[in-house]
C-alpha cells in the first residue's frame, strides 16, 4: 500500500513525459491533479486504517543490496503519517494553484510529481540509505524546479540551494556510515539500529556521529547558522515550489531528528541537548528579528520559517534534558514539535501561495509598493489576514495548539530559554500586523512598473481552492486536535522511551 | 621401483603445477587473436568496407565477455606458474574493460567510416584493452611491466591518430611522461627483485617483510610511479588534460576509462598481497595520493570551459575516490568489493558523459550546450544523468560505489579521508552543474546539435544502464566478492 502511494506519482510523471510534446496544457494538468487527488485519497484510506495503538504499520520489506546491509523497507507510524497526509494535501493544492501555469506545463507537472515521490519516500523510509536516496533526489528535483521556473535570479539561487543542501546530505551520509559500521551485524535498517542502540558505550564516536547528523539535518531544517540558503531560494522559487519547499522539504530535517538522531543516539542526544536548546532559541529570535526587517513579503515569510522551525528545535532539545519528574512535560514538547511540523506546513504553504497571488498581480513582492489592497480585493485580504494571524499563534488555529504544547513542555526543563523564545511570538505578531497594515490598509496604491495590469482583481477560484482548504484544516486542528494527537501521542511516547535508554 | 618412471612422474607433476592451460586465459587469447585477425584482414579489405573489421572487433569483445562470464563460476586460481590470477578481480576487469571497449567501438565506427587507417584504430584499441586486462591479472612484476607497455604504446598512437596539432601535442606529452615513468617503474621492479629475490607476488608477500627498508622504499616508489601514471593520479597526472583534450572524443573516452581499470586492479593486488606484510606504509602513502588527486583534480576542473578538458580533470578527481579502497586494501575486507563496484560504475558513467560529447561533435565548450534540452531533451537528460551520476547522486550506480568506498575507508580507519572525499564531492557538483545549467536552460545553439545518431543511442543506453546498475547493486555486489588468487 505504501509502495503504491510512493510510486504512483512517479508513474504519472513518466506517463506525462511519454506523451507527445504537443499534448494540450489541460491534459497535462488534468493528469497532475488526478494523480495528486488519488494520492490524497490513498493517504486518507491509510489514516482510516491506521490503528493508533500499534507502532509501525503498513510495513514492506524487500532485499535490495543485502551485502551492504541495505534493504527496501518502508512503513509508517504516528510520526510519519501526519507528514504523509500533509505532503499529499500540499501537492494536490499546489497542482490546483498551478492551473494557470503556461510555461512548459508538462515538464513542470512531471517534476512536481517526481518531487512528491521523493518527499513521501523520506517519510516512509525505514532504511537509512533509502532515506538518503529520497533526501538527495528531493534536492535534485527542487533544483530543477527553482532553476527552470524561478524568477530572474533563479540560477544563482538554485545553485546555492543545491550546493548548500548537498553538503548537508553528505554530512548525513557520513553519519549514516558511522552508524552502519557501529552496528553488528552491519545494517542500515532504521528499526534494527534503533533497537540495537549501537553507540551506547562509545561516547566519543557517538558525539561525532551526532555532529555529522546534526549538521546534515540542521542545514535542511534550517536553523541558524545554516539558514542562509533559505531566503534566496524562497524568493526566487516559483510559488508552488516555495510552498512545497517550506511546507514539506524543511520538515525532512526535523523529521530526521525525531526518527534517526534521537532514537539511535539517545546518550549523545541527552548530553548535547542543551546545544539544541540554544540553537532553537537563537533561531526563534534571530528569524523573527530578521523577518521584521524585511520589505520583501516572500523573504519575510521565509525568515518566519526559520523562527517557526526554531520552536521545533527548542522542543526536541528540551525533551532531551534529563529529569524523571518531567516525563509528561517532555512528552508534551515532542507532541508539540510534531504538530508544529504539520501546522507550519499548512500555514506557511498558505502564506506562500498568497504571496504568489500578490506577485501575479503586481509583479513585485515589495510590500512598500502596495497599499490599501483590502478595497479592491477583500477576499484576498481576508484570507491573508487569517493566515497571518494563524501563523503568529492565535488560539483557535493549529499554530496555537503546537506552540502551546511546545512552551508548556519546555518551560519546566528549560525555563530561561523558553521565556526568551516567547518573545519570538511577540515579534512575529508585530511583523505580521505591520505587513498586513502596509499592504491592505491605507489609500489604494499599486506598483507602477511597466507591463503590470492596472486593476488588482480579487482572488480567483482556483487560487482560493488552493488556499482555503489549508486554512480550514488549520482551524480544524486548532479547534478539535484530538484526531491528530491520537496518532502523534503514542509515537512521541515511543521516541521518549527510546531516548530514556 | 623404476627410477625413470619416478622422474617422469615428477615432471608430470611439475607440469600440472605449471598449469599452462591457454583456456584459462581465453578472453585474453581471443582479444589477441581478434587484434591480429583485424590487422591482417584490414590490409585486404577495401576502404569502404572497413566497417567489417570494426564488426569483427565487436564480435571479439562479445566473445571475450561471454568467455569471462563462463569462467566466473570457477574458484579463484592462478595459471602459468602463478604468474596470472583468475579471480573476481580479473573477471570484473575483463568484463568491464571489454564492455568499455565495445562502447568505444560503437562511438568510433561512424566518425571513422572511410578513414584510410580505420582498421588500425580497431587493432590499437584491442591491444590497449588487452594490456589493461593483463595489468589486472598480473601476479608477477615482470608480467606487470609487459602489460604496462602493451597498454601504453597503442594508447600513444591512438591519441595522435588523426595527426592534427592538438592530438600530436597530447600524444607527445603522454609518450614522454609514459616513457620516463616506465623506466622508473622498471628500475623499481629491479630494486624489488633485489629486495625480495623474486618477482612473483606470492613470494614477495613473505620476502618483503624482511627486506631492507631503503631498497624497498625505492622499489615501491618506482613501481608506484608507473602504475599511478596509468591510473592518472596526482602527482603524475600532467598528461591527462592535454591528451584528453587533444585526442578525438572516442579516444578520449577510452583514455580516461580503460587504462585506469586495469591499473587500479593492479594496485589493489599490490596493496593486498605484495606490500601487506612489508614495513612500507602503504595505506598512508596511497591515502595522501588519493587526497591530493581528488582535491587538485577538482580545483583544476572548476573553471574549465572545454568539455573534454573538464572531463579530463574530473577523472583525476574520480581517481582520488577510487584510490580510497586501494589505500585500505589490507585493512578491511570491504575494499575489493568497493573498488570493483566503483570501477564498473565509474567506467559506465564516464563513458556515458563522453558518449554525449561524441554525439555533439560541434559542441566543444560549455556555452555550446545552451538550449540542448529544448532541441534534444533525451540527450540533455542523459547528460544530466551521467554528470549527476559522477557526483554520486542516488540511485545511480556511482552512488552505491561511493557508499561502498566510504564505508571501506571508515572501516579501514581512514574516516578523515572519507570526510575529505565527501567535501570534494560537493565541490565537484559545482563544475558539473556549470555544464548542466546551460544544457537545460533556454537558448539557441541548434546548429551545434546535429551529429552522430549511434553515439546518441549509446548515450541513452548508458544512462539507462547506470540507473539499472544502481538499482541492481545487490546481486552485482555479491558477484564481486571472493578471495584473491595468490
Amino acid at each position: 500500500m505504501l509502495t503504491t502511494l510512493l510510486f504512483l506519482p512517479t508513474a504519472a510523471a513518466l506517463l506525462l513525459l511519454a506523451l507527445p510534446a504537443r499534448t494540450p496544457r489541460t491534459a497535462a494538468l488534468g493528469i497532475w491533479i488526478t494523480a495528486t487527488a488519488a494520492e490524497l485519497a490513498l493517504v486518507i484510506a491509510l489514516w482510516a486504517g491506521y490503528d493508533t495503538g500499534r507502532g509501525m504499520q503498513y510495513e514492506t520489506r524487500a532485499r535490495w543490496i543485502p551485502s551492504a546491509g541495505v534493504s527496501y523497507h518502508v512503513g509508517t507510524d504516528g510520526l510519519s503519517l501526519p507528514m504523509l497526509a500533509l505532503t499529499c494535501l500540499l501537492f494536490l493544492l499546489c497542482a490546483l494553484y498551478s492551473l494557470r501555469e503556461h510555461k512548459r506545463p508538462r515538464e513542470f507537472a512531471a517534476l512536481f510529481l517526481f518531487l512528491q515521490t521523493t518527499c513521501l519516500g523520506v517519510f516512509v523510509s525505514l532504511d537509512l540509505i533509502l532515506f538518503f536516496v529520497f533526501f538527495d533526489l528531493s534536492i535534485v528535483a527542487m533544483y530543477f524546479i527553482i532553476a527552470g521556473w524561478g524568477h530572474k535570479d533563479a540560477a544563482r539561487a538554485a545553485l546555492k540551494f543545491f550546493l548548500y543542501t548537498f553538503i548537508g546530505s553528505l554530512a548525513l551520509l557520513l553519519g549514516f556510515i558511522g552508524l552502519y559500521l557501529a552496528a553488528s551485524p552491519h545494517t542500515f535498517n532504521i528499526v534494527e539500529l534503533t533497537r540495537q542502540n549501537p553507540l551506547a558505550a562509545r561516547s566519543g564516536y557517538a558525539s561525532l556521529v551526532l555532529l555529522a547528523l546534526g549538521i546534515g539535518l540542521a542545514i535542511k531544517t534550517p536553523t541558524v547558522p545554516f539558514h542562509t540558503w533559505l531566503p534566496l531560494a524562497h524568493t526566487e522559487a516559483p510559488t508552488a515550489g516555495s510552498a512545497i519547499l517550506a511546507g514539506v522539504l524543511l520538515k525532512m530535517g526535523t523529521y530526521g531528528f525525531l526518527r534517526i538522531a534521537m532514537p539511535m543516539l539517545p546518550d549523545a542526544w541527552r548530553r548535547y541537548a542543551i546545544v539544541l536548546v540554544v540553537i532553537g532559541v537563537v533561531s526563534v529570535l534571530y528569524g523573527a528579528l530578521v523577518a521584521l526587517a524585511q520589505d520583501n513579503f516572500k523573504r519575510m515569510i521565509a525568515y518566519t520559517s526559520v523562527n517557526h522551525m526554531g520552536y521545533i528545535i527548542l522542543a526536541i532539545g528540551a525533551a532531551g534534558v534529563a529529569g524523571a519528574d518531567s516525563a509528561q512535560a517532555r512528552s508534551l514538547a515532542v507532541n508539540g514539535a510534531v504538530v508544529q511540523m504539520v501546522s507550519h506546513g499548512l500555514l506557511t504553504g498558505a502564506l506562500f501561495l498568497l504571496a504568489g497571488v500578490l506577485y501575479e498581480r503586481g509583479r513585485t513582492y515589495e510590500m512598500s509598493a502596495y497599499s490599501g489592497l483590502a478595497g479592491p480585493a477583500p477576499a484576498f485580504a481576508g484570507l491573508t489576514a487569517v493566515a497571518a494571524f494563524a501563523s503568529l499563534g492565535l488560539p483557535g488555529f493549529s499554530g496555537f495548539i503546537a506552540e502551546f504544547q511546545i512552551f508548556t513542555g519546555s518551560l519546566g526543563p528549560r525555563p530561561v530559554a523558553t521565556t526568551l523564545s516567547l518573545l519570538g511570538i511577540l515579534l512575529t505578531a508585530g511583523l505580521f500586523l505591520r505587513a498586513l497594515s502596509t499592504i491592505f490598509l491605507g489609500p489604494l496604491r499599486l506598483p507602477a512598473a511597466p507591463g503590470t495590469p492596472r486593476a488588482f482583481p480579487d482572488i480567483r477560484a482556483h487560487e482560493s481552492a488552493a488556499v482555503v482548504p489549508l486554512l480550514l484544516l488549520a482551524v480544524v486542528i486548532g479547534v478539535a486536535p484530538r484526531f491528530v494527537l491520537d496518532v502523534v501521542e503514542p509515537a512521541s511516547r515511543t521516541v521518549l522511551e527510546l531516548l530514556a535508554r | 621401483m623404476n627410477p625413470l618412471s619416478n622422474a617422469t612422474a615428477r615432471t608430470l607433476a611439475q607440469m600440472a603445477d605449471m598449469n599452462e592451460n591457454p583456456l584459462d586465459i581465453l578472453p585474453e587469447v581471443l582479444l589477441l587473436a581478434g587484434a591480429v585477425a583485424c590487422l591482417l584482414l584490414g590490409s585486404f579489405t577495401p576502404r569502404t568496407k572497413q566497417w567489417r573489421i570494426g564488426l569483427l572487433a565487436v564480435l571479439t569483445c562479445v566473445a571475450g565477455i561471454i568467455a569471462a562470464i563462463v569462467q566466473a563460476g570457477d574458484p579463484p586460481a592462478t595459471t602459468f606458474g602463478g604468474a596470472y590470477g583468475i579471480d573476481p578481480v580479473t573477471t570484473t576487469v575483463r568484463v568491464v574493460v571489454l564492455a568499455g571497449t565495445l562502447v568505444v567501438l560503437a562511438l568510433s565506427m561512424r566518425p571513422l567510416h572511410g578513414h584510410p587507417r580505420e582498421a588500425e584504430f580497431y587493432v590499437l584499441l584491442q591491444l590497449t584493452a588487452l594490456g589493461t586486462i593483463a595489468l589486472a591479472g598480473a601476479q608477477d612484476l615482470l608480467l606487470l611491466a609487459a602489460a604496462y607497455l602493451l597498454a601504453s604504446i597503442p594508447a600513444y598512437a591512438l591519441t595522435a591518430f588523426h595527426k592534427d596539432g592538438p592530438g600530436l601535442e597530447g600524444a607527445l606529452k603522454y609518450y614522454v611522461v609514459g616513457a620516463l615513468l616506465g623506466v622508473l617503474m622498471l628500475a623499481g621492479i629491479t630494486a624489488l627483485y633485489a629486495a625480495g629475490r623474486a618477482t612473483s607476488y606470492k613470494t614477495l608477500h613473505t620476502a618483503l617483510a624482511l627486506a631492507p627498508e631503503a631498497l624497498l622504499a625505492f622499489g615501491a616508489i618506482g613501481l608506484l610511479a608507473g602504475i599511478l601514471f596509468k591510473v592518472g593520479a596526482v602527482p603524475v597526472h600532467f598528461w591527462v588534460p592535454d591528451a584528453v583534450q587533444g585526442a578525438s572524443p572516442p579516444v578520449a573516452a577510452a583514455l580516461t576509462t580503460l587504462p585506469k581499470i586495469g591499473a587500479l586492479a593492479a594496485l589493489l593486488r599490490l596493496g593486498a598481497v605484495v606490500f601487506s606484510e612489508s614495513p612500507l606504509p602503504w595505506a598512508p602513502l596511497i591515502a595522501v595520493v588519493a587526497a591530493a588527486s581528488m582535491t587538485l583534480g577538482n580545483l583544476a576542473a572548476f573553471f574549465q570551459t572545454d568539455v573534454k578538458r573538464l572531463l579530463g580533470y574530473s577523472t583525476i578527481s574520480q581517481v582520488g575516490y577510487l584510490l580510497l579502497p586501494v589505500a585500505v586494501a589490507a585493512r578491511t575486507g570491504q575494499a575489493q568489493q568497493a573498488l570493483l563496484f566503483y570501477l564498473a560504475a565509474y567506467a559506465l558513467t564516464n563513458l556515458g558523459a563522453f558518449a554525449v560529447v561524441c554525439a555533439l561533435p560541434r559542441a566543444r565548450a560549455l556555452p555550446h550546450y545552451r538550449g540542448l534540452a529544448r532541441r534534444r531533451p533525451l540527450l540533455a537528460a542523459s547528460l544530466a544523468f551521467c554528470l549527476l551520476g559522477l557526483v554520486g547522486t542516488p540511485p545511480t550506480a556511482v552512488f552505491v560505489g561511493k557508499l561502498q568506498v566510504f564505508s571501506a575507508a571508515f572501516d579501514g580507519g581512514y574516516a578523515w579521508l572519507a570526510a575529505l572525499a565527501a567535501a570534494n564531492t560537493v565541490a565537484s557538483l559545482f563544475y558539473y552543474l556549470r555544464w548542466i545549467v546551460p544544457a537545460v536552460s533556454r537558448g539557441t545553439g541548434a546548429e551545434n546539435f546535429d551529429g552522430d545518431r549511434t553515439a546518441r543511442s549509446t548515450a541513452y543506453a548508458i544512462a539507462a544502464s547506470s540507473l539499472a546498475l544502481g538499482l541492481a547493486a545487490g546481486p552485482v555486489l555479491d558477484l564481486l566478492d571472493g578471495a584473491l588468487a595468490v
